[in-house]
């Protein structure tokens, strides 16, 4: 049995396919990453695994309990942080720490857990005072108090400057470290990769694609290519004058020939040095988990058609972090 | 299974923030407090109805005087003399006086010979006391005139109270606290369960334990504890600076508990109802408002016209006003049992709706 079993999830807002058929586990101890652009279904896909959302179909066991059902007795066992976490404005993390210990019916030391959570200096101030990190830490902290095995994390680190982000980033090391299962919603890929063992990315509903963030790249990468930044006579040349598939982009005079086997960077280098024509800069570089990422979410992977049409505004909302 | 533990850890969390935030406790028991000085000041400084007649007494015989002071025993009227050198009329309008009198210098002399004399009298049509200064110098008039001639009182009048004297200050202590107990859980309520949804802080604590159920009582005993405090705070300013007559028994107290609870479940529930927080506040303050002035609160009800009074008895606060009043003013304890049914169960059916339609998690 794994902590997580999700299979053929379905969730429907009226015509609106939130969550489409999707199925995963997440196996004990690992850091599952559920990445996706906003709307994709993730907040859908984790709240259902909280129990904060009935499903419409498919069959999801939490700690082997269905969450919906057995909300009540679930909550007891697993940890949440909520997308932008909130709290009671004039309570301290050191009272809201004291506050969950009351309502779970455990005894903690707030002072171990904000220590856990980074958060030590700040035990005493307001949570209205607090500093956007230091709210998610504040989250994170109560998540904790009922000592759970499981943690769902959606979106941790929304919304935050950079040095926070990384800070959050620790206290979520650190719990990997004690060997919790951490499953964790994202759209920062960034984050995804640091922090995940597995990922799967999320698209209208779907999962489009998952494993380790080196699997999706291999699976899903175009592979190694060879780029040569020059003229479009350049790219005809080497066109005319080898196999090789050589693809031009105007606006970065950039030529771009993927390799089929190293030997054809060899090829492609030697066409290039015989048409006389100046080139600049070469490299050859791999597809990244954010080149992945942006095919995957934005170009037709199946017979669904026309997602090209949002292309620049997905891509914007990936890359602007 | 509810838990008392919960309930206390939550009652804790948010009375401590209640308590922080001085906005809400200048609200929740000074504000109340403030009303009833002000209102108190009104209509209860110096408020013993009495008239003020200034008079120029030009004679100087023995009946003018006991003329004036035989206005004095009415109680109603007080006599003010002034001086006989200055111009009356000059003096009244300079000063803004609203009632004179004027007193010839032959008064005695006349009386004592059984002639007519005339008295002057001056008021202001626009006012509201000539008519009775009129009333009163006329029926003093008239004893002198019946004395002149060896008459005796064929009619006569013996005057009894009923009930305890009551002032306004007795009925608006009642009121403000019936005001207090409205005003603090429903307007909180409306507050908090509308923004604790629109933040998702309900989502969060359903994730814990905690029941709603449990929440909402919690709330419940903050603001008992808060109309106690209210109430005694209030008791203590009304009998300290305006000697309200108040007449304190443990009858009050289901009144200080079933009120508080009757009127933070209908925040809830018109938080809870509602889609938006703005929506919320619209929503409550259109149910708060109305109950708030016509409820006899600020005034007894008997002054609003018939179709008011009757508008009034739909309104929950209405009879927790009434039961107060009957318990604190009237020791009416039959008139404070029926109020005390109706509002029990009033309570009971939105306690039960608000339970019912407040939704912690999503479908």
């Amino acid at each position: 049995m794994f902590p997580i079993e999700v299979t053929e999830l379905r969730k429907n807002y009226g015509d609106l396919k939130a969550v489409d058929g999707i199925s995963f586990n997440v196996k004990e101890g690992e850091v599952f990453g559920l990445l996706g652009p906003n709307g994709a279904g993730k907040t859908t896909t984790i709240e259902i695994m909280e129990g904060l959302r009935e499903r419409d179909g498919g069959d999801v066991k939490i700690l082997g309990l269905d969450p919906w059902k057995k909300g009540y007795e679930l909550h007891k066992k697993i940890g949440v942080i909520p997308q932008e976490f909130t709290f009671i404005e004039k309570t301290t993390p050191n009272e809201a720490i004291k506050y969950y210990a009351d309502l779970f019916n455990v005894k903690v030391n707030p002072d171990e857990i904000l220590k856990d959570v980074l958060l030590e200096e700040s035990s005493k101030t307001y949570f209205e005072e607090l500093s956007g990190g230091q709210k998610r830490k504040t989250g994170l902290a109560l998540s904790l108090v009922n000592s759970p095995e499981l943690l769902f994390l959606d979106e941790p680190t929304t919304g935050l400057d950079p040095n926070a982000r990384r800070a959050i980033w620790e206290v979520i090391r650190g719990l990997k470290k004690k060997g919790k299962t951490i499953i964790l919603t994202t759209h920062y890929l960034d984050e995804a990769q640091q922090l995940s063992d597995r990922v799967a990315i999320m698209d209208h509903g779907k999962i489009v694609a998952s494993g380790t963030t080196a699997e999706i790249i291999q699976k899903h990468g175009s592979g190694e290519q060879i780029e040569i930044y020059g003229n479009e006579k350049l790219a005809e040349y080497i066109r005319g004058n080898t196999e090789l598939q050589v693809n031009y982009d105007k606006n970065r005079n950039l030529i771009t020939i993927p390799l089929k086997k190293k030997i054809d960077a060899l090829a492609a280098l030697a066409a290039a040095e015989q048409s006389g024509i100046d080139w600049g800069q070469i490299q050859t570089r791999q597809d990244s988990l954010d080149d992945v990422f942006i095919k995957l979410v934005s170009e037709p992977l199946d017979e669904q058609g026309g997602r090209g049409v949002n292309q620049n505004t997905r891509k914007k909302g990936f890359l602007d972090d | 299974m509810i838990s008392g533990k919960r309930i206390l850890a939550d009652f804790k969390v948010y009375s401590r923030g209640f308590l922080r935030n001085k906005f809400g406790l200048f609200f929740g028991l000074i504000f109340p407090v403030i009303l009833i000085m002000i209102f108190g000041a009104i209509f209860s400084g110096g408020g013993s109805g009495t008239i003020y007649v200034y008079a120029q007494n030009h004679d100087d015989g023995n009946v003018s005087a006991q003329y004036l002071s035989a206005i004095n025993s009415t109680k109603t009227l007080q006599v003010i003399t002034i001086d006989n050198s200055v111009n009356f009329t000059e003096y009244m309008a300079q000063n803004s006086i609203e009632n004179g009198l004027v007193i010839p210098n032959d008064f005695s002399s006349n009386y004592a010979f059984r002639q007519p004399v005339n008295l002057t009298i001056y008021t202001n049509p626009s006012g509201s006391t000539g008519g009775t200064v009129l009333g009163v110098i006329g029926a003093v008039n008239n004893q002198f005139n019946l004395n002149a001639f060896g008459g005796f009182t064929l009619i006569s009048i013996s005057q009894k109270t009923v009930g305890s004297q009551e002032s306004y200050i007795d009925y608006l202590v009642p009121g403000l606290i019936g005001f207090a107990i409205l005003v603090n859980p429903m307007f909180s309520l409306v507050e908090i369960s509308s923004m604790y949804k629109k933040n998702k802080l309900f989502k969060q604590l359903s994730l814990t334990p905690l029941t709603k159920m449990e929440w909402l009582t919690s709330k419940i005993l903050w603001y008992i504890v808060l109309s106690a405090a209210s109430f005694l705070l209030m008791t203590a300013v009304g009998v300290a600076l305006f000697g309200a007559n108040i007449n304190l028994t443990v009858w009050l107290i289901p009144f200080l508990i079933i009120g508080p609870m009757l009127f933070a479940s209908l925040g809830m529930l018109i938080g809870t109802v509602t889609k938006n927080p703005e929506t919320a506040g619209v929503i409550g303050n259109v149910v708060t408002f109305p109950m708030m002035f016509l409820s006899g609160t600020f005034f007894p009800i008997a002054f609003m016209p018939e179709y008011l009074q009757t508008f009034a008895h739909i309104l929950p606060l209405f009879y927790v006003v009434e039961g107060l009043n009957n318990v604190m003013v009237y020791q009416n304890y039959t008139g404070a049992v029926i109020d005390l049914a109706v509002i029990t169960v009033i309570t009971v059916v939105v306690f039960i709706l608000a339970v019912k339609l407040f939704k912690w998690r999503e479908d």
